[in-house]
């Protein structure tokens, strides 16, 4: 791009389009504003603070969904808004408003009540928004750390707690490493692709990947792989779920999954695409070494955080076989399973958060024993919720999977479709347990009264997982546009 | 004649001495955040080292937001571990240990 210059040589640069960044441009100027609140009142803050960030995110939401579907670059060709963005936006945003709202409640009992939790989440949202519109490496790294950054804090949020603050150091400990990986080998890309924009490093790669090339998409991939959770860069997933204060579980196991993967997306699909021969092997062998590992590995757990992290594993791994695709088909199927995968989720953390007795919170499968006698509205959308994520037919599990697998035969990967069939019917057994246990077992008492908000997240995901076979084209048809306009 | 490559060798090397602090430490925690800063400055030595080699300055941009970032997760490395030691007592690694499985 030719600059101009002054008489006496000095580059002028004009200002770049700030219009597509807009939404980002409201959600940084708002969460500076409510720090500067926070720090003026202190404690006395945080209704108002989360309250102020609810209704921030859900104004970005609305703006989001109304900004034009085309595609515009900004920032030196660094940003870019698109149909796929604003899917993708759309679902983080969601994620982020759920779990911040859940976390009230838990909180205020916790005694950890303060107005720096909406505000992290907040940075976070910001991050991940990055992330997603991410064109180039600089814009990449930037994203994913000032996520990382919040997620490290929040990990640890119950800072009196030994195991929170466990899981925030080993969060961090390991999430700095990845970040490294990553950044070692975006600097491989960049020095030998000659730059860091992704349709410029695609250009260069019509004519061939060079070693130093492929060496650097390793380790971006083992960077991404960390940040999705998935094998063999999994080991941080359970301590962290199950050591964090439930609601930043909840948080952990929506958005930020959904972030980190339309960041693989971008990176795979938007520089890498035309040496796919080179990563798809790479990617296919994460994927069903996660299901696998996923399906296993939950079979011996009784805490349900920790078996939740497991399940996220072993679901990550499928929405990555649609990645492996390296097709339209194939970002579509990842789309379509990571908004139905973050709807189950959150219903599922909703029903984990109402699971309290005496004042306590309850953590083992064990606890769930009987519900149906006590709670059969809890009990059914719970049993619902395990039987869509074990892949149950028509429930919205099974499609999002159908749609993963038949992206995977359409591009030739049969048999990794066929183990991934296999690793969710091992998976299914420790859904199906955990059904059996709520309508089987002998009750052991009664829950707490569920709080109203818990109550309509749960309900809403469960209607929307035993309904999605029904009325699936609003959901498939916005995900085929996204994906579009990604080729 | 310094070359290009006698760069990359450099940061490759202390790239890997980062990683093998993190892995191979069993002590202490303030290890491990020193191996991580390793591992971004020998990220920038490459950086720099592409920059001025392909004689593009998008390398130095780079290499200055690592740098930023960088200090912002050694303050927040920091802050965790003087919470967790608050909490614990010790910063040892064989003693993270409360939650397996």
């Amino acid at each position: 791009m030719p600059v101009e210059t002054t008489a006496s040589g000095i580059p002028i640069y004009a200002v770049p389009a700030l219009g597509p960044a807009l939404p980002e441009i409201i959600m940084a100027v708002g969460v500076l504003a409510l720090v500067l609140y926070g720090a003026l009142r202190g404690e006395r803050s945080t209704g108002v603070v989360t309250a102020a960030a609810i209704a921030l995110m859900a104004f970005t939401l609305g703006f989001v969904l109304t900004m034009p579907a085309e595609t515009q670059i900004t920032f030196a060709d660094a940003f870019i808004t698109d149909g796929f963005a604003r899917f993708m936006k759309a679902l983080v945003l969601i994620g982020a408003i759920v779990a911040l709202a859940m976390s009230r409640e838990h909180f205020r009992r916790a005694g950890i009540d303060r107005y720096e939790y909406p505000l992290l989440i907040l940075l976070a949202a910001i991050g991940m928004m990055v992330m997603i519109s991410a064109n180039d490496l600089i814009a990449l790294y930037l994203g994913l750390e000032l996520q990382s950054l919040a997620a490290y804090v929040i990990a640890s949020f119950h800072r009196d707690n030994a195991r929170s603050t466990e899981a925030g150091l080993k969060y961090f400990v390991l999430g700095a490493l990845a970040s490294g990986m990553l950044l070692y080998g975006s600097s491989l890309v960049y020095g030998f692709t000659g730059s860091v924009s992704f349709p410029e490093i695609a250009a260069v790669l019509t004519e061939g990947a060079n070693p130093g090339v492929i060496f650097g998409l390793v380790f971006i991939a083992a960077g991404l792989a960390f940040k999705v959770s998935a094998v063999p860069f999994h080991m941080w997933t359970p301590d962290v779920y199950q050591g964090a204060p439930t609601p930043v579980t909840a948080f952990f196991a929506s958005a930020p999954k959904v972030a980190a993967m339309a960041l693989a997306v971008r990176v795979f699909m938007g520089a890498f695409l035309t040496i796919v021969d080179q990563w798809q092997q790479i990617i296919v062998f994460i994927a069903v070494a996660s299901m696998f590992l996923g399906a296993f590995a939950a079979i011996g757990q009784r805490d349900i955080k920790r078996l939740m992290a497991y399940s996220s594993i072993a679901n990550i791994g499928f929405a990555l076989l649609g990645l492996a695709a390296g097709t339209q088909q194939g970002v579509e199927a990842v789309l379509v399973y990571m908004a139905i995968y973050m709807v189950m989720t959150l219903g599922v953390f909703a029903c984990i958060l109402a699971m309290r007795r005496g004042g306590v919170e309850l953590e083992t499968i064990d606890d769930l024993a009987g519900t149906a006698r006590t709670h059969p509205g809890f009990a059914f959308a719970m049993a619902m919720l395990m039987l869509s994520l074990a892949g149950i037919p028509p429930l919205a599990g099974f499609i999002g999977k159908y749609y993963a697998f038949w992206a995977a035969v359409e591009a030739g990967l049969v048999v990794f479709a066929v183990l991934g069939v296999i690793a969710s019917v091992v998976g299914a057994y420790y859904y199906l347990r955990i059904a059996k246990i709520i309508y089987f077992d002998e009750p052991v008492g009664a829950y707490e009264p569920m709080p109203g908000f818990l109550r309509g997240v749960m309900a809403v995901s469960a209607v929307f997982t035993v309904g999605f076979w029904l009325v699936p084209a609003p959901l498939v048809a916005a995900a085929g546009v996204a994906a579009r306009s990604l080729f | 004649m310094i070359t290009l490559v006698h760069f990359l060798t450099l940061a490759a090397i202390l790239f890997t001495l980062g990683v093998l602090g993190i892995f191979i430490n069993r002590k202490n925690v303030i290890v491990i955040l020193m191996s991580i800063e390793l591992i971004l400055l020998s990220v920038n030595i490459n950086l720099v080292a592409f920059s001025s080699y392909l004689n593009d300055i998008v390398g130095q941009v780079f290499a200055l937001f690592v740098l930023t970032v960088a200090a912002a997760e050694a303050a927040i490395g920091l802050a965790i571990l003087v919470i967790f030691f608050r909490n614990r007592g010790t910063i040892l690694v064989e003693d993270i240990n409360t939650m397996k499985g």
